[in-house]
């Protein structure tokens, strides 16, 4: 009853739908970096509204599944008066998201420098972003690196749930192949191999630089907790 | 355009929500049961059991953690009919909700096991005990203490990841939601309050679990 069988055309635009798994994992993993160190800047800011303020929008983006924030996203811009569109709302939500757990691995490794330099940097006349910029993050670096591989891991898998507000990206390419050739073992087996094979060699990586990393440190960063389901 | 947030329309449909709260919370409660149970045999299979078994749940625990979520509800959810297993919409979402925090949980559990020292094994041998009594009082317990954080993370991460089950028409909080925005055409704020609901879930969830872990491991080290 099928109207096609699965065969190399299938398999071709599963793969060129590929791209757009990695297109909003980039756009997801370079905006939601800088919006971290953002974030975890004002965590960690002398001022203590600005730490409350951090302290709430990490709150709010790590305690609401990430598909309730695409749809605020793209009903929210409908709201404002744009017509709403996957990309625009995948894209955004994606980088607010991805700040607020960058923003707490880059907390940790923050937190994990001595209080001592920060000390010295202020007995050396350096102020809060002077001392966190030339001071503590070239320490930190080092210490952020695992986390922050590990969780490119989870960007990728999570541009997944981008399908669910209409974005054609793999996980939406694999069910429309499956619904003409209605092959799911052999549909959703290709792709999972195909997730397997963007994911399984960040995650080599991250353990590799987690293990590489555990020697000459004294303090270790915690894990971010967030394996994340979805 | 909307001039101004209105809740009114969708405030009617009150008892929708609960009823929505309701099924959110059995798919990951029951989720979450049948997810640890799989990481436990996991882990103390892993750990403990013959050499064999060692790479079957490697092999597992990567898969499942190297891919996402949805692609694994989709599978479990279009593949099973095929094998003869009809589920229902909802039991496919559990099954696949299962098999995915059972990856993780092994993975967790396996990191606690590895962080009990030989020699309180080698303690507890000499002291005569048997290998059941062992795993369980000697290693399990004191294991499962150790990593219960990372645990109830990764569950408040199950309670988030339900949200996505009505890809596959389950019947949940977000899946209701979508009715609601199609009914009322307040898709904004319908999610607004979504949003809220899901937020208090998880506060609940990770300060009952809290005290559940302050419940369950009592004794000072």
């Amino acid at each position: 009853m099928s109207l096609r069988d699965f065969g190399p055309n299938e398999l071709m635009f599963l793969l060129l739908a590929t791209r757009w798994t990695i297109l909003l994992a980039l756009i997801a993993f370079a905006g939601g970096g800088l919006l971290g160190l953002l974030v975890a800047a004002l965590r960690v800011a002398p001022a203590r509204p600005l730490r409350w303020l951090a302290a709430g929008y990490i709150q709010f983006f790590m305690g609401t599944p990430i598909l309730i924030q695409l749809f605020m996203a793209y009903y929210g811009s409908s709201f404002l008066g744009y017509r709403p569109d996957p990309w625009a709302a995948a894209a955004l939500t994606f980088c607010l998201n991805g700040a607020a757990f960058f923003g707490e691995i880059f907390r940790g490794a923050i937190e994990a420098i001595p209080r001592g330099q920060w000390e010295a940097a202020t007995a050396l006349g350096f102020r809060f972003t002077g001392t966190l910029r030339l001071v503590i993050l070239p320490q930190a670096v080092r210490l952020m690196l695992p986390p922050t591989v590990g969780f490119m891991v989870q960007i990728v898998k999570t541009t997944s749930v981008a399908s669910l507000i209409g974005l054609t990206e793999l996980a939406r390419a694999a069910t429309q192949v499956n619904t003409v050739t209605f092959q799911p073992v052999m549909v959703f087996g290709t792709v999972s191999l195909i997730y397997f094979a963007l994911c399984w060699p960040l995650s080599l990586y991250a353990g590799h630089l987690e293990r590489r990393f555990a020697f000459g440190s004294a303090r270790k960063v915690e894990k971010p907790l967030a394996m994340s389901a979805a | 355009m909307q001039t101004a947030l209105q809740f009114g329309p969708i405030l009617v449909h009150l008892d929708r929500l609960l009823l929505g709260l309701v099924k959110t919370i059995q798919l990951a409660a029951l989720s979450i049961l049948f997810g640890t149970a799989i990481g436990l045999l996991g882990a103390v299979g892993r750990s403990f059991g013959p050499r064999w078994l060692a790479w079957p749940i490697a092999t597992y625990v990567e898969l499942i953690r190297n891919t996402p979520l949805l692609i694994q509800l989709y599978f479990v959810f279009f593949s099973l009919p095929l094998f003869g297993f009809k589920l229902s919409s909802n039991t496919a979402a559990i099954v696949a909700l299962s098999i995915h925090l059972g990856a993780y949980a092994t993975e967790i559990l396996r990191a606690g096991i590895q962080s009990i020292p030989a020699g309180q094994i080698e303690a507890a041998k000499s002291l005569g005990l048997g290998r059941y009594r062992i795993i369980r009082h000697v290693v399990l317990v004191p294991a499962a203490r150790a990593v219960y954080p990372s645990l109830s993370a990764q569950f408040i991460l199950q309670i988030m990841g339900t949200s996505i089950v009505g890809a596959i028409a389950a019947e949940e909080l977000t899946a209701i939601a979508n009715n609601l925005v199609m009914q009322t055409f307040r898709s904004f704020e319908v999610f607004i309050i979504i949003a809220l609901i899901y937020f208090v879930l998880v506060q609940a969830a990770s300060l009952s679990f809290a005290g559940i872990g302050k419940l369950m491991f009592r004794w000072k080290v």
